[in-house]
Formats: structure tokens, sequence, C-alpha cells
């Protein structure tokens, strides 16, 4: 299995080294340093306020650090800091081989445009010029993602919320990504639309052996989808592990909060 | 006369000069949009300020000036523009493709080829060819500084889904010279191909949006498609009622209120000069329908 | 050592900072080991510690001081201080942890939910069915209950699913924390056969077991843990 052997792989996709961003005299995130692996899914967890969007930016190359770097394993198999490649290259990148979900599928989609051309764009982006196949490629996302391939020609803006963010899932694997970062993908959904999209993600990334880097403030998201995790709070990292050791024998004061928090399923 | 006497075709010269600066880059960078600082102009947008600016800064003495809208030269604004430089200018009008040095129009190319040396002015509405995909400025300049143009194609992709074939039938998206995709103006997709490797220099003016663009004289146009829906241009099919002609884009008008029309050239010149050398149509009631036209 | 576990002096205090910080020692000194082919089982009372030394040796509770060593792939890794990455891979290709309670996830049905350890080690989807679905035959769950979640079940079906999973892939070490409670006896006889083949297949084992007869019939050696209670 893909899962199987990117975990054995000893060379890290993603290497965040100091990582920290200042706004003027606010310090929004601060020194943090961690190495992703290929197909390992990590969440980042902690309340609105406590850094994780902001250093999912930073990650993702959207926000220049105020210190500390980024690097990423090109598929060349060179580890390249982000903040050196050209804006050509880092489009590029965000097109090709990383994904990015959007809480909000409105930031992530093309609303007005049918479903099949929101997966078809990044195809067609890197040059594919055959409308059949290009097509075909979209159904079969679409199936993938659980979306009647019969709405193949309906804008996001006539569907739900679930098969929004659904639709937002396929135009960002098409292109088989690496690696996807996950802003609070879940957020805003009901209660069992949640489920049926996060066993859909949990089946996709060990599938796809997707490494992903989750933002959320849900605990049950993280313990669902992730391997590891990093709690958040003032800008720091304050703790980091297997995700069940982490949520099963949390140790610093803030964690156990959080995990006590959690109403009982 | 107490009318005012003007600078030699209205503008004056400092802005010629800025205008022929953005000219002579949008030619340096076939297919893309020059910024210019466009000037208020005695008509209102939508009525060719581009156009007319870019006229105004190439226009020398000797120069013979044709103006075509939709293909005609007689009517309203085609009229008004050639007086507006045969007074401001005093240059030669005509209405022979041929014999004009300069030839400013609207939503046509004329049917006759152009030879070295013309130059056509597109007056031109909406220069950005994303815009109605991608409303952020910021970003379609983004796209095009990085040849990023899937977008482009989403479009056309929506239109097979939509209507089974491209429908987009004017504005037809062109890539220039390899690097630039540019929007042809509004003329219909019957005359891409005349982009493609012409004699003449084309200039782009957009007044309101203030951009310039160009393709000099033998350069490669191509219009963009996909593999398995390739490119094809659309006329009527019939002959034009007054000249017979079989290869000219046609304008259906209307002639009585029982449904009665008939199909003639949209380019008069060129329907004039073939009813001069003896072409005659036949009115007869024209096909409804449309036809490929390779 | 050839021991697949050896466990040295590994030490294991809560820290409950939403009750002002208090100290809640559950183990100290906790040294045993378990050799292939072998069914260690941890006796004493309830709160003795058994079940959290089992959490220790599976990496989910953190372990303050000692060590843990397990063979992994042929070397011994000290999972007291090893890496995410490196438990992850002991879980996947060296121990596997059969709990009291199944943790379902939503929407898979249960010949998967069987199969997915098998899956995820590389086995064929076909194959790995197969054997899941003998597994659940020997284990009494009606055929056509496989293709339907496991949260819809009872308790007891739910335990035998989890036991199911739990011992269908050929993991080297199993954790078994009371994998026969709330199970009739037929079942109960099923769970012994099955740890019987893995001690002759070289699995090594620790259990915690409270029925007697069934810590009789599976036990190599019993390890007290009483011995191991940290004084409050």
């Amino acid at each position: 299995m893909s899962e199987l052997s990117s975990l054995d792989n000893d060379q890290p996709l993603l290497v965040a080294e100091g990582l920290a961003k200042n706004y003027g005299r606010l310090p929004a995130c601060r020194d943090v340093s961690f190495a992703l692996y290929p197909g390992e899914v990590l969440a980042i967890v902690g309340e609105s306020g406590s850094g994780k969007s902001t250093l999912l930016q930073l990650l993702s190359a959207q926000l220049a650090p105020s210190a500390g770097r980024v690097s990423y394993r090109m598929r060349d198999g060179v580890l390249r800091d982000l903040a050196e490649l050209g804006e050509a290259e880092r489009r590029f990148l965000f097109r090709t081989d990383w994904g990015f979900v959007h809480q909000d599928p409105a930031q992530g989609l093309r609303m007005g445009v049918s479903a099949g051309a929101n997966v078809g764009e990044r195809l067609m982006a890197v040059g594919w010029n055959h409308y059949g196949r290009i097509r075909d490629t979209a159904s079969t996302w679409l199936d993938r993602v659980e979306i009647d391939v019969g709405r193949i020609d309906d804008a996001p803006k006539t569907y739900s919320g679930g098969m929004r963010q659904r639709l937002q899932i396929a135009r960002n694997l098409v292109t088989e990504p690496r690696l996807v970062f996950m802003d609070e993908p879940t957020g805003g959904l009901d209660v069992s639309v949640q489920a049926r999209l996060l066993d859909l993600m949990r089946n996709l990334v060990s599938e796809l052996g997707l490494a992903a880097i989750v933002v959320t403030h849900d605990l049950a998201v993280a313990r669902l989808l992730s391997h590891r995790v990093m709690v958040m709070k003032g800008g720091r990292v304050i703790e980091t592990g297997l995700t069940d050791q982490v949520l099963d024998d949390p140790r610093e004061p803030y964690t156990q909060l959080l995990v006590s928090s959690i109403l009982p399923p | 006369m107490n009318a005012p006497t003007y600078n030699f075709a209205y503008l004056d010269e400092q802005t010629k000069r800025m205008i022929r600066r953005a000219i002579l880059k949008a030619i340096a960078i076939p297919g893309y949009q020059v910024p210019f600082a466009s000037r208020e102009m005695p008509m209102p947008y939508g009525w060719g300020t581009g156009g007319v600016q870019v006229t105004a800064a190439i226009l020398g003495p000797d120069d013979v000036l044709k103006v075509i809208d939709q293909g005609s030269d007689d009517t309203t604004n085609a009229i008004s523009i050639r007086k507006f430089f045969g007074k401001t200018a005093g240059v030669a009008t005509t209405t022979s493709t041929t014999d004009a040095t300069v030839i400013q129009t609207r939503h046509r190319i004329p049917e006759a080829s152009l030879h070295a040396g013309q130059v056509l002015v597109y007056q031109v509405p909406i220069p950005e060819p994303l815009r109605f995909l991608e409303p952020r400025e910021t970003e379609t300049r983004r796209m095009h500084a990085l040849a990023e143009y899937g977008l482009m194609h989403v479009k056309l992709y929506e239109d097979i889904a939509r209507f089974g074939h491209i429908a987009t039938a004017y504005a037809y998206p062109v890539k220039v010279n390899a690097r630039y995709v540019m929007d042809p103006s509004p003329t219909p997709k019957f005359d891409n191909p005349k982009l493609d490797n012409c004699a003449a220099l084309q200039l782009f003016g957009a007044g309101r949006e203030k951009r310039i663009y160009a393709i000099p004289p033998y350069t490669t146009v191509v219009s963009l498609d996909f593999e398995d829906h390739p490119f094809t241009r659309y006329r009527f099919n019939a002959p034009c009622a007054l000249c017979g002609a079989d290869n000219s884009y046609l304008d259906e008008i209307v002639t009585d209120d029982k449904g009665g029309r008939m199909f003639v050239c949209s380019d008069t010149d060129f329907c004039e000069q073939r009813q001069a050398a003896g072409h005659h149509g036949t009115e007869s009631a024209a096909p409804h329908k449309e036809k490929a036209h390779v | 050592m050839t021991a697949m576990i050896e466990l040295a002096n590994a030490e294991k205090t809560f820290t409950m900072h939403l009750q002002g910080g208090v100290e809640l020692p559950v183990v100290r000194g906790v040294s045993f080991h378990a050799d292939p082919g072998e069914c260690v089982v941890l006796s004493g009372p309830s709160g003795a510690g058994k079940s959290s030394i089992l959490k220790m040796i599976f990496g989910n509770y953190r372990c303050d001081s000692g060590r843990i060593g397990i063979r992994h792939h042929g070397k011994v890794v000290d999972l007291a201080t090893a890496e995410p990455r490196q438990v992850l891979s002991i879980r996947r290709s060296t121990i596997g942890y059969v709990s009291q309670f199944l943790r379902a996830v939503p929407r898979v049905a249960t010949i998967d939910v069987v199969a997915e350890p098998l899956i995820v080690n590389g086995v064929a989807r076909e194959e790995a069915r197969e054997r899941a679905g003998k597994l659940l035959r020997r284990l009494n769950i009606p055929e056509r209950l496989w293709t339907l979640p496991p949260s819809t079940f009872s308790g007891g079906e739910q335990q035998r699913v989890n036991i199911a999973r739990g011992f269908i892939s050929d993991l080297p070490i199993l954790l078994l924390d009371e994998p026969t409670a709330s199970l009739d006896a037929a079942n109960r006889a099923v769970v012994v056969e099955l740890i019987a083949e893995k001690k002759t297949k070289g699995v090594a084992m620790v259990a915690i077991v409270h029925d007697d007869e069934i810590r009789h019939l599976i036990a190599d050696r019993i390890v007290d843990v009483t011995s191991f209670a940290a004084a409050a």
C-alpha cells in the first residue's frame, strides 16, 4: 500500500525551522519547528487566536515568516526553501503538488462555474487539452467524493454545504498532490455531514498516501484524521506527539483543559 | 468659422507621444495589455474612445482613413468618427479597404485581405479576456505574467458542457505569438483566422479600461480550443442577398414585420465592390441554420 | 535479548493540572519481559495499573522514566523515547492491541473493519476479506451482519469484531485488554483457541484477564502488578 511505503520513507517532505510571525509587536506564531513525512497527517489544534491559522499560512507559503523558514521536498527529490522559490514555481506547486481545502468552500471553488470545470481547472492549468479526457477525469473524481455524476454541469452555488466541501476536495486532489493543507475542513457543517466528510477524507488520505496538515479546533477531527498532533496556545506549540497519546495522556495544563472540555459522545 | 482650432487630430502632442510610447511597447510585447493615460474624448465611453485615441496618435497628414462599425462604413458611429478626423486632422477619408492606410474598426475585420503598411485600429470595450472568470485585476495580471491560462479553457469547457460545442461566437480568445492570451475585441470568431499572420499592423485601444495592445504584422495568432473540439468558424449558411458572396460574414436584416428577412454582407465595401464587378444575389429566403464554414 | 518485550523500571505518573496539579502516581519500577510464543498475564486488583502498563507498551500512554524495549524488525527500540513515526511503524508491523471497546469508524462495513490491518500491511483486499470472513465466522458473527458497520451491533458483538480485528494480523506482539469480558462461554473458548494458535506462531502476548479459568488456560507466566504500585 502507498501508505505503508510512504510512512517508511525517511526523507521529510516538509521541514519547518524556527518559524515565527509577528503582526507589528504582536507575536502570532513563535519558534515552530517540525518535520512532516510523506503520508503523514499532522493536526494543528488550539482555540481561535492560538496562531494555528497563521502557522498554516506560513507553512503553505501564503505568508512570509518574520523568522525561520519552511523547506519542501520537490518532486525531483530536492529540499527547497520556499522563500527562495520564484512566484511562478510557488504557484505551480500550489496548483499541482499541493492542495488547500478552505473552511469556506466559496474561497476554494469558483461558485458560478460548473462542478466539472471546477475539478478540471487544475488539469487544464497543467496543459490538459482534451475535453473528453478532462470530463472523464472530473466524473471519476466526483464519484470518488460521492457526488452524483449527474450534477457535473451544475455550479457549486446550487450544492449543499457538504457537497461543496467534497467538491473542493475533488478539485484539490485531481492533480494527485503529495501534500494537502486543510483549514477547519469540517467547520460550519452539520454533525452528520461532518462524519461523512471525515470518513471520506480519512479514506482518501490513506488510499492516496497523502501527507496532510489539518488545522482544527475539533479534537474529534484530529483523532479521526491525524497521526500526530501539535497543540498551540499563544502562538507557541505547547505539546506535540502521537495523536492518541496527546489526547489520551495530555501533559500540559492547557491540553488537559482542551481534552476535558470535549463532551462525551 | 468661429470653431476653435484644434491641434492636428484633436489630441495635444504630449498626449500623442504618451500614447505612441504605449503603442510601441505594445508592439514590442505582442498581446500584452499596456496601460495608458486614457483621455476624455468628445464622445461617450463605448463609442470608441480607445480606438479614436490610438488613431489620433498614429495619424499623419498623408494618411487615408477608413472607419467601419460592424463592417459598415455608413452607420452613425462610423460616420461621426470619420467626420471627426476629417475635421480635426483634415485627412483624406475613404470607404475602400484597399485604399485606406489606417482603418478604425468596431467589431469586424474587413473581408478584403489587408496589405503591408496598413494599420487596423480596433475599438475595445473590455480588453481582459480573463475578466468574467476572475474579477480581480491584480490576479489576472499575475496570471498573464506567469502565463497561467488554465482558466481560459475553463470558459471553453463550460461552453461545451452547456451547449455541446464551443458556443463563444465573438471575442473568442486567442494566443498571440505563443505567449499572451488576448481578447480580439468583440469581432465574430469568423474573423479570428484573419488575425493570424496578418500583413497589417493591428492595434487595440480600450479607452474606458485604459489599455492598448497590439499584434505586429506577420505574428502567429492561434484561437484557443480543445484537441477534441477544435476551433471552427461559423457563418449563416447562405449567399449574400445582394452580391451572392458565399464566403463573407453575413448580417441578418429584418425586412418587414411578417418575419421577412435577408442576409447580406456585413462588410459594405466588399459587397459594393462585388456588385460593381457584376455579382448579384438572389434575395431568396435564407436558411435559418448556421453552418460550420472552414 | 531474545525477548519481544522487555520493560525495565518503567514509571508513569499523571499530573492533574485541572485539579490544582495533583500528582497521581500510577506505576513505578515496572520490570518484566515477554518472550516469543509466550503469554504473560498481568494480575492485580482494579486500579493497580494493569491497563496503564498495556497502554504504555502500546505507546498510548507516555512513559515518564525507565525503558520499554520492543523488538521491531529485528532491532530493539525503546518505546519510551521513540519518535512518533517509529511508534506508528511499530504499531503497524509489530504490536497489535485489542482494547476492551471497539473504536468504530462510522460507515465502514464490519468485514472491512476486520480486514483493514491486513490491507494496511499490504495484503490484497480480496485475501484480507476472506481471512476476515473466516475469523468472523469462527467468532459466530452471522454473515448477514458483515456488510453493516459495527456501530449498530450489541456490546458482545462489537467485542468479537474487535477481537477479530486484533487477531487477524500476523504481528509478533499482541496486547490483550480483557478480550473475553462480556463474551459467552462458547466465544470465550474460541478466544482461548485463538490465543493458543498465536503462541504456536511465536507471538508474544501480554494480557489482562479477570476470569480465573481463562487466565489458567492462557497464561504461561503471571506478573503481579501490585508490586509495581506506586505509593501515593
